[in-house]
């Protein structure tokens, strides 16, 4: 749409904006039910996790056909914000974000639900005896004993959420400069038959995913030791 | 506090443990009577732990399982018992009959952990001074307080105080722990096992030198333990604890030759 600037940066400038809303979103949610999975005992536990890590499992496309059923003018919560708030998130680029949230999300909450269980109760008790209420004693001792599990598990939210496409074709469709993430555009360039547009498209996501591996991979290897020394004498 | 009614009449093995009597409790530093039930089925553990004392220094001895942990944790108000009561230094932590439940926050009473649970993330400053900032934040790693210099000169901790955990010795670690109890000024310490898991010599210098500072401190204490070692030298008092239940008790350890 916009010829002036160039599609292929066009494209990879809403990559970034569509997998960075996604990182945050899930983040937040994912580093929550992460907590909560880890730390609270609750009936049905094990079937919430299998159900959250379910993108993980299916195909994108028919997730992406789940979220066009619940978020389409038809569907119910489509219907509803519709209705109340004058919301569309089809065909829009925050369907997108919606789309890779999802699909992103089990990256974030497994790896926080490991890390959370790896740090000892007993800190935790520990603070509460120096005196600290709980919100304090997250941010203050289960957090940071737990960051580094986190971190990993968003970087490679991250680049999940970049290199999406089912979910996100059924729920954005492929509008150049709205919606046309790079994995879209570079599906859209190969069918086209624009092999340069292509190249460019695919050593560019190479090489933004490749960094945000090597960034994961830094991380990784204190996901559950978390700096507690477990020696005994 | 002097309406408290005497729960003596209550069925479990009080009769030793109160040898001082029902109308010394107020003058008691410690006056435990509680019931938990804990596990389900077969395997289940009933613990009925009943004692006072007026004395500084308490040991609770007994083989593992037995409950000297539980008993220890309920009165930190780290473990809910089902009902009874628990009053230390004259303040009503814990009783079911006025539905009194102090959180562990509002007990100020110093715990500390078998293996010190020192926070790995921070260095011992921080450590110190963990309980002293109730900011959402941690110390920083340089953080000044008159507080916590006071507690690095008076345990030699100043020259360890920028590492961590990890790089401390058993004793500084042990140090730590408790400075970082003291800077609270608490009511009591509460020690869970202090020794158990540091090789027979140092067991020896820390026993002394915890038996040195409580009564340089003069701070009241109580100290469970399977080792009657730690009994003898740490204990004015001890109470024997078996099964979930006191068996025994005495002034000093049977066959020592202090109190």
């Amino acid at each position: 749409m916009s010829a002036a600037m160039d599609p292929v940066w066009t494209a990879l400038a809403l990559s970034l904006k569509v997998a960075g809303w996604a990182t945050a979103i899930t983040l937040v949610l994912g580093t929550a039910v992460g907590y909560m999975l880890a730390r609270w005992r609750f009936p049905l536990r094990d079937l919430l996790d299998s159900l959250l890590t379910l993108p993980i499992v299916l195909p994108p496309t028919v997730l992406g056909y789940y979220l066009l059923v619940m978020l389409g003018r038809r569907g119910w919560l489509g219907a509803w914000l519709h209705d109340n708030l004058g919301i569309n998130l089809i065909f829009t680029w925050q369907g997108a974000v919606i789309a890779a949230s999802v699909v992103a999300f089990p990256l974030v909450f497994k790896p926080a639900r490991a890390a959370f269980e790896a740090v000892d109760g007993q800190l935790e008790q520990a603070a509460q005896v120096l005196g600290l209420s709980g919100a304090k004693i997250f941010f203050r001792v289960t957090l940071p004993l737990a960051w580094r599990g986190i971190l990993a598990g968003m970087l490679l939210a991250f680049a999940r959420a970049l290199g999406e496409f089912g979910a996100t074709l059924m729920i954005a469709g492929s509008i150049p400069g709205h919606t046309q993430t790079l994995s879209i555009a570079v599906y859209e360039a190969v069918q086209a038959g624009q092999d340069d547009v292509a190249n460019r498209l695919v050593l560019i996501t190479s090489v933004v995913c490749v960094t945000v591996l090597l960034a994961a991979g830094r991380l990784m290897p204190g996901q559950v030791a978390n700096r507690r020394d477990g020696d005994r004498g | 506090m002097a309406t408290v009614v005497d729960a003596s009449a209550s069925d479990t093995a009080v009769d030793d443990a109160s040898s001082t009597d029902a109308s010394a409790t107020d003058a008691a530093l410690i006056d435990v009577d509680i019931r938990k039930t804990l596990g389900s089925g077969k395997r289940q553990f009933r613990l009925a732990v009943a004692f006072s004392s007026r004395c500084q220094r308490i040991v609770i001895i007994g083989p593992s399982g037995g409950g000297k942990s539980l008993t220890l944790k309920a009165i930190a108000g780290l473990m809910t018992p089902e009902q009874g009561r628990i009053q230390l230094a004259g303040t009503t932590l814990f009783d079911t009959r006025s539905s009194i439940d102090l959180a562990p926050q509002a007990r100020r009473v110093a715990f500390l952990f078998q293996d010190y649970a020192l926070f790995p993330h921070l260095n011992v400053r921080q450590n110190i001074g963990f309980g002293l900032s109730r900011h959402w934040l941690n110390p920083g790693a340089d953080s000044g307080c008159p507080e916590v210099d006071y507690w690095l000169d008076a345990f030699n901790l100043a020259p360890v105080a920028h590492q961590f955990p990890h790089q401390l010795s058993g004793g500084q670690r042990q140090r730590t722990a408790l400075a970082r109890a003291l800077v609270l000024q608490p009511r009591a310490l509460l020690l869970d096992e202090p020794f158990a898991a540091v090789d027979p010599l140092l067991r020896i210098r820390m026993r002394t030198e915890l038996d040195e500072l409580q009564r340089r401190l003069s701070v009241p204490m109580i100290v469970i333990t399977h080792d009657p070692l730690d009994a003898e030298v740490l204990g004015d008092q001890v109470f024997y604890l078996q099964d979930g239940v006191i068996t025994d008790s005495g002034e000093g350890w049977p066959g020592a030759g202090r109190g």
